[in-house]
């Protein structure tokens, strides 16, 4: 009998061996497959905005003519600051490319250069006076469908009337590249500058100084609120109390409850009831506090846990009060984790996007925040706002702002793992 | 004075009470034994002299500084010739708003309007008032509290024991912000959803299949009502998080049957790091991809096919939101996989079974508890997930269960109503406090259940 039973299983023993490296297979096309997701994420987000770290620059010979300008170099402030700059680098390019006729022509070509060009022509005026009546050659910055095609985004190939950029204008770019006329630069723009209507000129100055500051708030709310009720829950709360209970359950249920639910209470709350101005760091803070706080104390609450018993006890021993225990040995040994996990929070805050949409922080802001009170944008919001932007070189400046907002995250985080294993202790 | 001045001239203050609170306890120590003589060490009367200056100083400067705003409007409002008094509501929130920027922007003699430039002298003047009196005031206070926290200090005195009381209600009020949160969060959804259902009938936003939320300006324009039917909402949203889960679970399951069953500790130290960064990285980014890469892929491959994919399909946003999900399904599997006792499995190997057997007939029945929480986890996370969705999915309500065509969310709809200019009153703004209700709701309910059948599972094993 116990030959057929064994005859029956050696019958099967291929089947479920083949079924067995299937399984193991399938387990293994999983992690590859989430593998190269996340490849394709990188490289498509890589491969889209390293080329947003460089900008083209224009060189043209600018003839500052004071007639034109309408000023002398003996004019007061006021009289350079307002003159005719414009006209010189309209001028300057037209001297450039002669018989330009057509009003669409015309217009292409003063968008070769940026319109931020006359604002550089005239920063340099009011630095040097002596510049007037001279003619100088400088560098400015390109218009962003100069940027564009240079960056080989465009295909000369195309038919004329699918191209952004049309005969007569690649004629100019040609002409310009061949008297080497047109550069390619580091973008100092891009973190430089705020943001900008202008693909060109805008830049994450002002989205990274509003994280900085929103940042800020929140880590300063939130690290001694958490570390305070971490410690209470661990070391004072009375078992079996109804509160003590109450709050378990409501941290627990904190961290899963949707993002954009804390920025429906920010909206309701803090701007319709307590009045705080919308669109300020202040605001953003406050409510990405609320958010972290469940990420820090559940950390702070394992780190604290994780102090053994017999140092407390030797310090109770030596006539320490509970809160002593608690400040001068307890706390001082469970800060790596607590610190591991504070970093965590913050860099969950810092990619924090949707409660910041309803609290008006989406707004445009064209200058960098100085304080926690002025309107500012955050890095989230402004990849988001660009990524909203139809024009081709917004596009390649999100990617480019994602990877930044992303080394800030791979640091934080490598930090963490830093701390984590230079100080953790086994006891 | 302002409140970054008051705030550090405060501060200055409280370093100063502690500086004399620890000296005058040196001091009255001395007139008899020494330090010795002294309930506590001299820091400790340092800090009860600090916080009986600061405390009620602070309290009222939170006061003042809550109900301030709301005082000084309503005495501007007092303040206006009679004529004006009687306009509606909203004119008159418009009209403070007005006078408000006029007195902020620094010249008020340019204004033409006789009335708005008094009235805006007369805010300016109230504020004026107004801060002085605070600052006044909160010093006051402070100094009271200085001197009597100084008059406390005496050898006898328990100093630490107060401190350390006042330290302790203050982690009990920290730890309780968590409950505030969650009072909070109720409401100023509730209520405002409230005052939503007053205006559409609760039974119409429920079962309404209609979703067109755009009010229109004047009564006497076409469509003027607008219609706030949830249900291709809540479609749309189960519709995408649907789409999630199939790709999430699965994936993330396998991986971390794999992980912890199949993999060398090598590959495991690697792969499972790896797979977190899929959590770590923002959502915006993952809109970003899924607007930018994924849904012209699928609308591209759509039409080589002869299908015809919209460019917002609500499949491209799934697939991103289910890439996102894996980690978290992933790392949950993880802990209840790794959870189940040995002993199990080495029983099932004893009767012959082999490695994937054990594991489908053994192992992930034993841990199908732990799973099924972290799967419900995960769909609270996906209904909950937002930027996804606003930049891939589109905006148009469309009851529909089709995964190439384009659908809206809860989320999506919320983010909508809340941007751009609004006022805070119409139904169309109520309305997206009440989606967030009904997002709030689900997604408890889903947390609650996880947690619970997480939380009993794991009393069986340990």
């Amino acid at each position: 009998m116990s030959d057929t039973t064994t005859k029956i299983i050696k019958a099967g023993l291929k089947k479920r061996y083949a079924k067995e490296k299937r399984f193991r297979f399938f387990g293994l096309m999983s992690i590859v497959i989430s593998f190269v997701f996340l490849l394709v994420l990188l490289i498509s987000i890589f491969s889209k905005g390293w080329s947003a770290f460089q900008q083209t620059y224009v060189k043209l010979d600018v003839e500052l003519n004071e007639e034109v300008l309408g000023i002398n170099k003996f004019s007061n402030k006021d009289a350079l600051f307002s003159a005719r700059y414009k006209k010189i680098i309209k001028n300057s390019l037209k001297k450039k490319f002669p018989g330009v006729k057509g009003r669409k022509q015309k217009r292409a070509l003063k968008n070769l250069v940026s319109k931020s060009a006359q604002y550089e022509l005239r920063d340099k005026v009011l630095k040097d006076p002596e510049l007037l009546g001279t003619t100088q050659s400088f560098w400015f910055l390109a218009k962003d469908d100069v940027d564009v095609f240079m960056k080989g985004n465009i295909d000369r190939t195309l038919p004329e009337s699918n191209r952004r950029i049309k005969d007569y204008q690649l004629a100019w770019i040609d002409q310009l590249i061949a008297e080497d006329r047109l550069e390619k630069r580091f973008n100092t723009q891009l973190f430089s500058a705020s943001d900008s209507r202008e693909p060109e000129q805008a830049g994450l100055k002002g989205a990274l100084m509003g994280s900085l500051f929103t940042m800020l708030v929140t880590l300063s709310l939130s690290f001694p609120i958490a570390v305070a009720a971490a410690a209470y829950l661990e070391e004072f709360a009375p078992q079996n109390n109804r509160w003590v209970d109450l709050i378990e359950v409501n941290i627990n249920n904190l961290a899963a409850v949707p993002s954009i639910v804390f920025g429906l209470l920010g909206l309701a709350i803090y701007i319709g009831l307590f009045g705080v101005p919308r669109s300020t760091p202040l605001i953003g803070g406050l409510v990405l506090t609320l958010m972290t706080l469940p990420t820090i104390i559940i950390a702070s609450r394992a780190a604290i846990k994780s102090v053994p018993p017999s140092i407390k006890q030797a310090a109770v021993g030596l006539g320490a009060s509970r809160v002593q225990v608690l400040f001068h040995h307890t706390l001082p040994l469970a800060m790596p984790g607590i610190l591991t996990g504070t970093i965590v929070g913050m860099a969950q805050a810092l990619g924090e996007t949707a409660p910041l949409l309803m609290i008006g922080m989406v707004a445009f802001v064209a200058e960098v925040p100085g304080s926690i009170m002025d309107p500012a944008t955050v890095m989230p919001v402004q990849i988001y706002l660009w990524s909203d932007s139809p024009e081709r070189a917004f596009s390649e400046r999100t990617s480019a702002a994602i990877m930044v907002l992303l080394a800030f995250l791979v640091m934080m985080n490598l930090i963490a793992i830093v701390l984590r294993k230079k100080f953790e202790q086994r006891w | 004075m302002p409140i970054q001045t008051l705030l550090i001239t405060l501060i200055a203050l409280l370093l100063f009470s502690f500086f004399i609170g620890s000296k005058r306890s040196i001091a009255v120590s001395s007139v008899r034994k020494g330090r010795r003589n002294l309930h506590s060490r001299p820091n400790y009367y340092g800090f009860m002299v600090a916080i009986w200056a600061g405390l009620p100083a602070i309290f009222i400067l939170i006061l003042w500084s809550v109900f301030n705003s709301s005082i000084v409007t309503s005495l501007t409002i007092a303040g206006l010739p009679e004529g004006m008094q009687i306009q509606s509501k909203d004119e008159l929130g418009l009209f403070i708003n007005e006078i408000k920027n006029l007195s902020s922007s620094g010249n008020i003699e340019s204004e033409s309007d006789l009335v708005k430039k008094d009235a805006a002298f007369h805010y300016q003047k109230l504020e004026e008032i107004s801060t002085l009196a605070k600052t006044t005031l909160v010093f006051v206070i402070a100094l009271l509290g200085m001197l009597f926290g100084r008059s406390l200090v005496k050898p006898e005195t328990r100093a630490r024991n107060m401190v350390e009381t006042v330290v302790r209600w203050a982690m009990i009020m920290c730890a309780s912000i968590a409950i505030l949160s969650t009072v909070g969060i109720v409401m100023s959804v509730l209520f405002e959803s409230i005052r939503f259902f007053n205006a559409v009938p609760p039974a119409d936003f429920l079962f309404g299949t209609h979703w067109s939320p755009q009010t229109s300006m004047r009564s006497d324009q076409v469509g003027s009502s607008g219609s706030f039917g949830a249900i291709p909402l809540f479609v749309g949203t189960l519709l995408i998080s649907a789409i999630a889960l199939i790709i999430a679970v699965p994936l993330g399951l396998m991986a971390a049957i794999y992980l912890s069953e199949y993999a060398s500790s090598a590959v495991r130290s690697f792969a499972k790091p790896t797979l977190e960064i899929l959590a770590g990285i923002p959502t915006v980014v993952y809109g970003f991809f899924a607007a930018l890469t994924v849904a012209p892929f699928f609308r591209n491959m759509g039409e080589s096919i002869g299908l015809s994919v919209a460019s917002e399909s609500a499949l491209a946003a799934g697939l991103v939101m289910g890439v996102m999900i894996i980690p978290f399904v992933s790392s949950l599997s993880d802990d209840v996989i790794s959870a189940v006792p040995q002993a199990m499995r080495d029983g099932s190997y004893g009767m012959g079974a082999t490695k994937s057997e054990t594991i489908r007939q053994v192992v992930i029945p034993a841990a199908l508890p732990g799973i099924v929480g972290g799967i419900l986890l995960a769909a609270s996370r996906a209904i909950g997930e937002t930027m996804i969705v606003v930049m891939a999915a589109g905006l148009s309500a469309k009851l529909t269960i089709n995964p190439l065509e384009a659908v809206t969310t809860v989320t999506v709809q919320i983010v909508t109503l809340l941007t751009g200019d609004q006022e805070f009153d119409s139904p169309k703004t109520l309305a997206a406090f009440a989606l967030g209700l009904g997002l709030f709701v689900i997604t408890l309910m889903l947390n609650i259940a996880a947690l619970h059948i997480i939380r009993n599972y794991r009393e069986q094993y340990e």
